[in-house]
């Protein structure tokens, strides 16, 4: 693909706090070079804008390489920007055109509060999982990893399901704010395996709990989360997490 | 894990909106089915011996109370629920959507094609089943005749109007509403989806699309 440079408009959220109000300012940014990712130009910005004295956007990032889930911005409308199955930081430049415009905000949610300009505060999705993301163990020996038979297709599905960086892509595409994606995600990875099995009922009821404390919205199947995970998240991993839980609930004997 | 906890809890709210809407879904199949029979075009008489069973006879009217219950329950929660979910978002709304490119717009517009459904229902019931129902002292009392309300009712061309913009919104109330109904109770595999999925799309099409010939074949006197 040919490379080539370009110039152009940022309107970007910035928000001092998370108890101060925020707005929109435009930026412009010239010379990009098409092979950069979305964040390079945003340090390229950073550096101009600290060059001149302004304060820095902030925004979160780590791995830049697609795996640790940190970089949350919501690019023209949609998370992670316009490229199918992508996070922001494997988003190039050769995405966008000389002369464009481009809207970047924050992850917007009640359970996501602002912190400061795009990032966002996303420890509910930790306490979700310390709520039931977990299995136990015996100490001592690791034991031959043949000795316990898993079902091919189980064991594939579990591992496409432990693709989730838990980003909160999902919650940020949602128009109700649901976790369900991403809880979903974590409950069948370790429903489809048998060293889920021991905690099998509590998780599922213990992680939901804690998701409806923290304010998510509920599911209603739109779709719109498959359609924007960057790991692919598959929404039928939603109906999996529905049967765990109608069946947990209904033989709970508290 | 208390019932309470376990219908209150988002998920739990979501398997009562799953369980009611196939509930109603099953309603409408009767309610299709019967009324059809207007169209044997014979004065209304195999179409009023139908309605005398369901709105004359003791058992369909003890079911009747449960069909009001799943309405009820129904639409408490699908307000409920659209309430608790745009607050979910917060007070600051983004400035572009998502809109079109991540979902259809009508499984983004449950509670407002639910909402028009409602108002659809309310019309609907003051045409036909108060003034039946009131005739009959609200009990097993003597029935009006159905068929000759209908086609005075239907000889308005505003409220023939008015019932097919509620079939539509039926329509895609049931686009989204029938597979999803299915996966909030648990199906998740994806071979059942896929059918049910198609399954959906022809009711959603078919029964609406039935219902709404209704008014029309009396207006425009297909039937007499
Ligand atoms: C004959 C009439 C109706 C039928 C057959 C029907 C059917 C359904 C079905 C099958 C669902 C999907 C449930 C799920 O995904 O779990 C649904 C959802 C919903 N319904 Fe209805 N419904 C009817 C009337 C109404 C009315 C009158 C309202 C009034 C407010 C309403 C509001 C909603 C809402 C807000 C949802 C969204 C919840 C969701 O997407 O899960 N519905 N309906
Ligand atoms: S399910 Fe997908 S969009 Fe949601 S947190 Fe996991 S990786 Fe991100
Ligand atoms: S910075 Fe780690 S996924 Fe983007």
């Amino acid at each position: 693909m040919e490379h080539y440079n370009m110039n152009l408009n940022l309107k970007v959220w910035r928000q001092k706090n998370s108890n101060t109000k925020g707005e929109f300012k435009m930026y412009r940014v010239e010379n990009i070079s098409s092979e950069m990712s979305f964040l390079e130009m945003f340090d390229v910005l950073n550096e101009k804008l600290i060059a001149d004295g302004e304060e820095p956007i902030a925004f979160d990032h780590d791995c830049r390489e697609g795996i640790c889930g940190a970089c949350s911005m919501y690019i023209d409308g949609k998370p992670h920007g316009p490229w199918h199955a992508n996070t922001t930081c494997q988003l190039h430049m050769r995405a966008f055109k000389d002369g464009d415009t481009i809207v970047v905000e924050p992850w917007r949610a009640n359970a996501f509060p602002v912190i400061k300009d795009l990032v966002v505060d996303r420890t509910a999705f930790d306490r979700i999982i310390q709520a039931g993301g977990y299995i136990s163990v015996n100490t001592g020996n690791a034991v031959d990893g043949n000795s316990l038979p898993i079902n091919k297709d189980k064991a594939d599905a579990s591992f496409a399901a432990a693709m989730c960086i838990g980003c909160g892509a999902c919650v940020a595409a949602c128009k109700n704010s649901s976790a369900m994606l991403f809880l979903s995600a974590k409950v069948s990875h370790l429903a489809l395996l048998p060293q889920g099995e021991p905690e099998r009922h509590s998780r599922v009821l213990n992680m939901i709990d804690q998701m409806d404390k923290e304010g998510f919205g509920s599911c209603t199947n739109t779709g719109a989360c498959e359609a924007t995970c960057p790991k692919e998240i598959s929404i039928s991993n939603i109906a999996k997490l529905n049967q765990e839980y109608l069946c947990a609930s209904l033989t709970s004997e508290k | 894990m208390t019932w309470k906890q376990m219908f209150t809890s988002s998920v739990g709210k979501k398997l009562i909106m799953g369980f009611t809407g196939i509930f109603l879904i099953l309603f409408l199949i009767v309610h299709v089915a019967l009324n059809a029979c207007i169209w044997a075009n014979d004065g209304g008489k195999m179409f009023n011996a139908g309605a005398h069973f369901m709105g004359g006879t003791v058992v369909p009217r003890i079911l009747e109370i449960g069909l009001f219950a799943g309405f009820i329950l129904h639409i408490i929660q699908g307000i409920m629920l659209e309430i608790q979910n745009r607050k979910a978002r917060g007070n600051v709304k983004y400035a572009v959507n998502y809109n079109n490119r991540g979902s259809k717009w009508y499984s983004r517009s449950m509670g407002l094609l639910g909402t028009l459904i409602l108002l659809f229902l309310i019309m609907h019931i003051a045409h036909f089943w108060l003034p039946n129902r009131s005739h009959q002292g609200f009990l097993l009392g003597e029935e009006i005749n159905l068929y000759e309300t209908m086609k005075d009712v239907f000889s308005n061309v505003w409220v023939v109007v008015l019932y097919v913009v509620g079939c539509i919104s039926l329509a895609y109330h049931l686009a989204h509403g029938f597979q999803s109904a299915f996966r909030t109770i648990g199906v998740h595999n994806k071979r059942y989806n896929k059918m049910l999925t198609s399954i959906g799309y022809a009711f959603a099409i078919i029964v609406p699309l039935a219902f709404a010939l209704m008014p029309v074949s009396f207006y425009l006197g297909w039937i007499n």
